[in-house]
């Protein structure tokens, strides 16, 4: 029965300087759940994508059901069985859930829609899918689509799946329903690679473990009697206190108001729907919500970036609404908004630290020309205190780590002592102890009387550092609530739209 | 099967050395056209050299296409660099062209310092008000700009041709149809014999690249070329600096203009820009929007304009094989960035391979 479908021994993988795997062993038997564990940039993604057929390892070995192999490409790694699920979904969304299966299929000229519907019916039975073939893509959730790559994957032959932090995009109650899939897989004998970074998950549904660290392989643990503790400290090579801290401070002053605000996407839908809420001084409000609940659509709107908005934003008595970025500098009101897009918004991927320093410096600065000593004095002072991983001050930003990235970004923005800080899922993609110093800084600004708006998808986290947590669900807000008196259960059905009684803490 | 991915790094020498090599591969493949029409190509590539550079008047007249190839590439630059594709330079050009001639009919009895500066000032109007035009309807009505500036160098062309034929022909020309020649106070005066324009030329390189590398304009025209949401995050004013930029962009160009009809015509016709606006794009693109690097590259297109122009006479090469030299030449350029950014891998095709080991 568990029988070892794959083996990779010695494996070794290098970019230019960068030694991404170090002679990883790994092995993955039929009928298991193997979790894989890891900072960013611990080598996981690079060990799959050997597995995927995207990387071709620079020495090492891949036995495959007992025999050596190459996987020279993608295609290779499909027909051999191995399925991967990435985070970011590759359906066509115009098409239906069939066609999507069908896409790339090169058998003959002719497709025989009939029978392959049965099959991908018969499959999505079997593992419990509950996928209607021909449904559009576009019409269905997050969790739908992620099930459709499953699907997709399945009805390609995978015996192998890798799930690459499948779980990210999922409220609490649809995470249960995909750990029951895995389960169905599990049974009929398939092997499982599943990848996250929340450890309760991978307590609660792995047999094996393997914890990565700085590309090696630090140890592979059957899962009894394991806990966050022992996964932790093999992450990261030492204990670390998971809890964040939760500093009190006086709530006095009002620092924004915002009431009945409601904007208009480009499209004419809504993406804000009468949202009101007020933040204090020395108060972080969590925002939860699935991904496009309307939480880019608050940020934008408070930092002056939605044109389409109605209702009012009043910053300490400073009516904002609709002002641009520019003229809310111009008012000298002190906010600064760390986006979701790094790189797309906050920094300029192709320029340096220094000239991404002077973004937010250039405006205040007297005369036509910029002043560049002034800027590269800030960033080297970022670099020191919050210890980004750069060779110098001149590398673009684009070449830096995920987590360096953010510190430039996040550090840039708390430099200018702002009064409230608006922050996009600021820990994402970040290794865990990054995203510790992360909440360390936010919590730093919070006791110095700033007001913070946290928009997160950990629920752990966001339950932890919010002093109080608004719920969003389809642009509007289905709830604010006290983050000690409230299960994480009622916050998953607040995230999909019911509004529940008696848990509004809102004043 | 090829598999194309992007390549890390490349240090800057190994990267010459493929651009070179390019150039070499270009020569080598144009030879055989020439050995075809029975020419020995190391003769006419020398040719090309001693036809561009080989006496101080020939260098004269080298020079004076650096300046305006150099000096509209330095305007289609600061627009590139926002991705705003002004392919109207050319446009641009000839409307500098027409402002300064309307200067120098209409007000010829000024003194010559006052005259030229007018004309100066003029045709910079001109040409920055014609760039003006589709900047604001892009950033008004976002209308795509490749078209609109391109379609606009067909309508400064006609007018010309108007002007020509019709209110500013001139009479002493008994009915043929050309506008009347400069007085001497309408003309640029020479420099080591060369138009005064290459000076004009320096004094802008050296504008340009403060403007571009030193100013907050400059540091928002790279960002907005980068991510206009990000420029509209750090509190830009967008669509202000895209249409402050064309502005300088189109003003070059009207400049090139006004050197073209005071420094090397002394009148306006139909032929004033002659394509100069076009090639100045290329010049720009190969830059890799440096202004340094745009005379450098500038006087090797000019070298390679004059060099052609004088084999066509010199071994009776006709003009097209002229325009296959340039578009090899220019194909083989533009390739070699290709390979710089990406890697080629071979691959046999192969289904499930099992290792034997």
């Amino acid at each position: 029965m568990m029988k070892k479908v794959i083996e990779l021994k010695g494996i070794v993988k290098t970019f230019g300087s960068v030694l991404a795997n170090d002679h990883i062993d790994f092995e993955l038997r039929s009928g298991e759940i193997h979790s894989l564990l890891g900072e960013n940039g611990a080598g996981k993604s690079s060990l799959m994508n050997v597995l995927a057929g995207v990387y071709q390892p620079d020495s090492g070995e891949i036995i495959f059901k007992g025999e050596r192999v190459d996987i020279p490409s993608p295609r290779h790694s499909i027909d051999m069985g191995i399925g991967m699920i990435h985070q970011h979904f590759k359906l066509v969304e115009a098409h239906t859930v069939l066609d999507n299966m069908l896409a790339g299929m090169s058998k003959g000229i002719f497709l025989d829609k009939k029978k392959y519907r049965n099959q991908v019916l018969e499959l999505s039975k079997k593992y419990g899918l509950d996928i209607d073939p021909d449904s559009i893509i576009d019409d269905l959730s997050v969790a739908q689509k992620q099930r459709v790559e499953i699907l997709k994957v399945l009805f390609r032959g995978a015996t192998i799946l890798i799930l690459d932090e499948p779980t990210a995009v999922l409220t609490p109650q649809e995470t249960e329903k995909l750990f029951t899939i895995i389960n169905n897989l599990k049974d009929n004998d398939h092997a499982i690679v599943f990848i996250s970074h929340k450890l309760d998950e991978v307590l609660s549904i792995s047999d094996r473990v393997t914890v990565l660290r700085n590309g090696k392989n630090v140890s592979t643990l059957d899962n009894k009697n394991l806990d966050s503790g022992i996964l932790i400290s093999n992450m990261v090579g030492q204990t670390l206190d998971l809890a964040i801290e939760r500093p009190i401070t006086s709530k006095e002053s009002k620092l924004l108001e915002v009431k009945d605000l409601s904007v208009l996407r480009p499209d004419g839908a809504h993406g804000l729907k009468n949202v009101s809420f007020d933040l204090f001084n020395g108060e972080v409000l969590g925002v939860a919500g699935l991904a496009g609940s309307g939480q880019k659509e608050l940020c934008e709107a408070i930092a002056g970036l939605q044109e389409k908005l109605s209702g009012t934003i009043v910053f300490k008595g400073d009516d904002i609404t609709g002002s641009t970025p520019r003229q809310i500098i111009k008012k000298g009101i002190s906010m600064s908004f760390v986006p979701e897009d790094r790189l797309g918004m906050g920094l300029v991927a192709s320029m340096d630290l220094v000239d991404n320093v002077l973004l937010k410096a250039y405006l205040k600065q007297p005369g036509i020309f910029v002043d560049r000593n002034q800027a590269r004095v800030e960033a080297e002072k970022l670099v020191d205190k919050l210890s980004i991983d750069t060779p110098s001050v001149d590398i673009n930003v684009s070449k830096l780590s995920g987590g360096n990235i953010q510190k430039v970004l996040l550090g840039r923005e708390i430099e200018l002592q702002p009064e409230l800080i608006i922050t996009a899922y600021p820990a994402r993609g970040l290794d865990i102890g990054s995203a510790y110093k992360i909440y360390d800084l936010l919590n730093e600004q919070k006791t110095n009387g700033n007001g913070i708006i946290f928009i997160g998808e950990d629920l752990d986290v966001l339950l932890q550092i919010s002093d109080r947590l608004m719920v969003m669900c389809n642009g509007e807000v289905t709830g604010i609530v006290n983050p000690d008196t409230v299960t994480k259960e009622d916050i998953g059905y607040m995230m999909v739209g019911r509004k529940i009684e008696g848990v509004n803490s809102d004043d | 099967m090829i598999r194309i991915s992007k390549r890390a790094d490349m240090p800057q020498s190994k990267r010459w050395i493929i651009r070179i090599s390019a150039i070499i591969l270009a020569l080598a493949i144009m030879s055989f056209f020439f050995i075809f029409l029975g020419h020995n190509p190391l003769e006419v590539y020398q040719t090309i050299i001693t036809g561009s550079l080989g006496t101080y008047n020939r260098f004269v007249k080298t020079i004076e296409l650096v300046i305006p190839l150099s000096l509209s590439a330095l305007g289609i630059m600061i627009a590139f660099k926002m991705k705003f594709w002004n392919i109207g330079a050319e446009g641009q050009i000839v409307v500098g062209a027409i402002a300064a001639t309307f200067v120098a009919l209409n007000f010829s009895e000024l003194n010559s310092v006052l005259l030229l500066s007018m004309m100066f000032i003029a045709s910079a109007l001109a040409g920055g008000i014609y760039a003006f035009i589709p900047a604001i309807f892009k950033v008004k009505f976002k209308t795509n700009e490749t078209l609109f500036t391109l379609m606009l160098n067909y309508i400064a062309l006609r007018y010309v041709t108007y002007l020509q034929y019709g209110p500013w022909k001139d009479p002493a020309a008994r009915g043929f149809p050309k506008i009347a020649n400069f007085a001497q106070n309408a003309r640029l005066p020479r420099v080591f014999q060369i138009n005064a324009g290459w000076i004009i030329l320096i004094v802008f390189v050296a504008l340009i690249y403060v403007l571009m590398n030193k100013s907050k304009l400059g540091y928002e025209i790279a960002v907005i070329g980068e991510s206009q949401k990000t420029a509209k995050y750090a509190g830009m004013n967008v669509a202000k600096v895209i249409v402050m930029a064309l502005f300088i962009s189109g003003a070059l160009s009207g400049i090139v203009g006004m050197i073209q009809v005071a420094g090397v015509n002394y009148t306006l016709s139909d032929q004033v820009s002659g394509g100069m606006g076009f090639t100045a794009i290329i010049i720009a693109w190969l830059s890799q929007i440096k202004v340094l690097l745009i005379p450098v590259v500038g006087f090797f297109f000019a070298m390679l304009v004059q060099g052609a122009t004088f084999i066509r006479t010199a071994f009776q090469i006709p003009q097209s094989i002229v325009d296959i030299l340039q578009a090899i030449i220019l194909f083989f350029a533009l390739g070699s960035e290709f390979f710089i950014n990406y890697k080629l891998h071979f691959e046999r095709k192969a289904k499930g391979r099992i290792q034997n080991g």
